[in-house]
């Protein structure tokens, strides 16, 4: 195997001055999801905590989509199941009274990311359509796998007696704290993902998105790439699927249907693919919508469908690319080119 | 394990084969002639049982209902393709799953906002209820035997347009190359609405057809449309013929499946484990052989010519 000499598609890297511009905004996401909380102290608005503590978890999963879609170009339509499986992962241990998250942690991310590896090896023989197809019927599988877990709740789902205890601690039961720690995920994860695009596997990654044939010419072994990207990914979607868990204390097959994967898959374009930060405002985004929204009617999702269809033939980039239009604009305008 | 029992399941594997096949029909047509993935095709099927039942409120007549139910099925597909469709072909499959989705999470709140969110039936059609005596003590209903034979009979009038018709040679000519087929002066995008009007109206029809024996209800479009993805997956993509073979394979397999799983899982092992396993293997099973066929022909059983 030998690396490419500097591709002309894709800048290795950076300069520096673009970087430190590339990563002000993430930070300022970051900055402004950790002082949240003091605003919704003072204005004693609890419910606020417990939306933004869903928007992280959710935005890590659809960072785990965002490395997959934005930057492999593997379109994966069953991410929910990932989800779903971290999940149940601390569902089913809870109720055989194993509630460490010290246990349950490792173990809903490894059940993640065999389950993507079992999976992974099926679907990327697959490309194009057939991969959206395949990936979206495995996680259906999954799903009506959970559904069939009668000792487990079926159905029905599963109650936690509580949230998982840390070390035998139980800090996640405080909102406050849970807060913090999964924004403490949540950072972690999307640096993970940053190091992991710009390292050499990820440029491997981003050439295969270019151009697969290519790279394999090069003398890239495509698939064990994409194996590789697949798992993680997976395995981030359990990591999510983990908090989720513990932020409802409940464990269902609704969190592995095929609408909560293609929810991940509008998140990302709604905040803009291939960023990964987007990924995390795409999430903020969809949420808060849906919370508003609903707020006005129970038939939100007829207009919330249309939107999406607009947003689709009209938008191209998504709130990121949007942002970044006007401030060129902007800049345009009071003549700093 | 009687084989009066296993009759009775084949029947209604193939009847459940019949039904994938008329909904994988036109999504494997639409996917072949405009390289377009419509995951809507499922809230079409729904939408068809929705208008019989709507239909035949006004009436009182099934046989009117049917009519009057494609006709606005095709109708309804005509003008998503005019409204959303049409703006998307050449476009990123990203951007087609994408759009399609929003316009199912429409279609399904539409629906429920009209016709409420509870459960509605539609009756079998009085000269065809009741069942009939397929051999001493095999009791069928006949309408199920109706979904089977209409469900062949479609197949064939498929088989004859695609194969023995001028529209059916622009229809394989676009599957292969589109853009040459309107080169040669071919009105592309007439053929292109035809075709989806055509699968839209086959989806409505499944629907219609089984809206006497399934309940009919907001959603009830998107198992059917995983199982339909399933069918042109294992088929390969854009052939009529794979989604036929595939279908039926299917239909047969997941109903085998789950009306079997625990009695065969009982030669094995304990009867109260078999009870827990087998349903799960059984709702696995379909994707199992997915995978398998996947793995061993990664383009389906019969990949559509060039491409």
């Amino acid at each position: 195997m030998k690396a490419p000499s500097a591709s002309p598609s894709a800048p290795v890297t950076s300069p520096p001055r673009s970087r430190l511009r590339s990563l002000a905004l993430p930070a300022l996401l970051f900055v402004a999801l950790a002082i949240l909380p003091l605003a919704a102290l003072a204005a004693s608005a609890g419910y606020v905590l417990d939306l933004f503590t869903r928007v992280m978890i959710f935005s890590v999963a659809a960072l785990s989509v965002d490395l997959l879609i934005g930057y492999a170009a593997l379109v994966t339509f069953g991410q929910a199941a990932f989800v779903g499986i971290g999940a149940y992962a601390v569902g089913i241990l809870s109720s055989h009274g194993i509630t460490d998250a010290l246990v349950a942690l490792p173990v809903a991310m490894t059940a993640a990311g065999l389950f993507a590896l079992l999976t992974g090896i099926v679907c990327l023989r697959t490309k194009g359509v057939y991969f959206i197809m395949i990936t979206l019927a495995f996680g259906q599988m999954a799903f009506f796998t959970a559904s069939s877990l009668a000792p487990y709740g079926g159905d029905d789902g599963l109650t936690l007696a509580d949230r998982n205890t840390l070390a035998g601690l139980a800090l996640f039961g405080r909102p406050l704290v849970f807060y913090y720690v999964v924004l403490a995920v949540l950072i972690a994860s999307y640096a993970l993902c940053r190091s992991l695009v710009a390292s050499r596997f990820g440029r491997v990654l981003r050439g295969t998105k270019e151009n697969a044939l290519r790279m394999t010419t090069l003398g890239f072994r495509v698939y064990r790439f994409q194996l590789v990207a697949y798992v993680i990914a997976g395995m981030l979607s359990g990591l999510a699927g983990f908090l989720l868990a513990n932020a409802t204390e409940f464990v269902s097959p609704a969190y592995m249907s095929w609408q909560r994967s293609g929810e991940l898959i509008i998140m990302v374009l709604l905040g803009g693919i291939g960023t990964l930060h987007g990924a995390i405002v795409g999430a903020a985004a969809f949420l808060l919508l849906e919370e508003w929204l609903a707020g006005f009617t129970e038939h939100w999702k007829m207009i919330f469908g249309p939107l999406l269809v607009l947003v689709v033939v009209f938008v191209r980039g998504g709130l990121i690319g949007i942002a970044a239009a006007l401030g060129r604009a902007v800049a345009r305008r009071f003549g700093r080119g | 394990m009687s084989t009066t029992l296993l009759i009775v399941q084949i029947l209604n594997g193939l009847q459940l084969g019949v039904l994938l096949f008329l909904i994988a029909a036109g999504l494997t047509l639409v996917f072949g002639v405009m390289d377009f993935i419509n995951l809507a095709h499922g809230v079409q099927y729904m939408l068809g049982a929705y208008l019989a039942v709507a239909f035949y409120g006004l009436t009182g007549s099934f046989f009117a209902a049917l009519v009057l139910a494609l006709a606005a099925a095709l109708v309804f597909g005509l003008l998503l393709e005019v409204l959303v469709f049409r703006h998307l072909y050449g476009r990123d499959h990203l951007d087609h799953v994408i759009a399609t989705f929003g316009i199912i999470l429409f279609l399904n709140s539409a629906v429920k906002l009209v016709w409420g969110a509870a459960p509605l039936s539609l009756p079998v059609p009085e000269a065809l209820s009741g069942s009939v005596a397929l051999a001493p003590g095999l009791l069928y209903p006949v309408w199920r035997l109706v979904i089977i034979g209409s469900g062949l009979a479609v197949a064939l009038l498929l088989y004859v347009l695609v194969s023995r018709t001028r529209i059916g040679m622009l229809v394989r000519a676009g599957a292969t190359n589109a853009e040459m087929v309107g080169a040669l002066g071919v009105d592309i995008r007439r053929l292109f609405s035809l075709v989806f009007g055509f699968g839209a109206m086959l989806a409505g029809f499944a629907g219609i057809m089984i809206a006497p024996i399934l309940s009919v209800e907001p959603g009830m479009g998107d198992t059917i449309l995983i199982l339909a993805f399933v069918v042109i997956v294992i088929g390969g993509i854009g052939s009529i013929r794979g989604a036929f073979v595939a279908a039926l394979l299917i239909g047969l397999v997941d109903t085998l499946g789950r009306s079997f799983s625990v009695d065969i899982l009982r030669l094995f092992m304990a009867s109260s484990t078999a009870r827990t396993v087998g349903p799960a293997l059984a709702s696995m099973l379909i994707y199992l052989l997915m995978a398998v066929v996947l793995y061993v022909r990664p383009t389906g059983l019969f990949p559509a010519k060039g491409r």
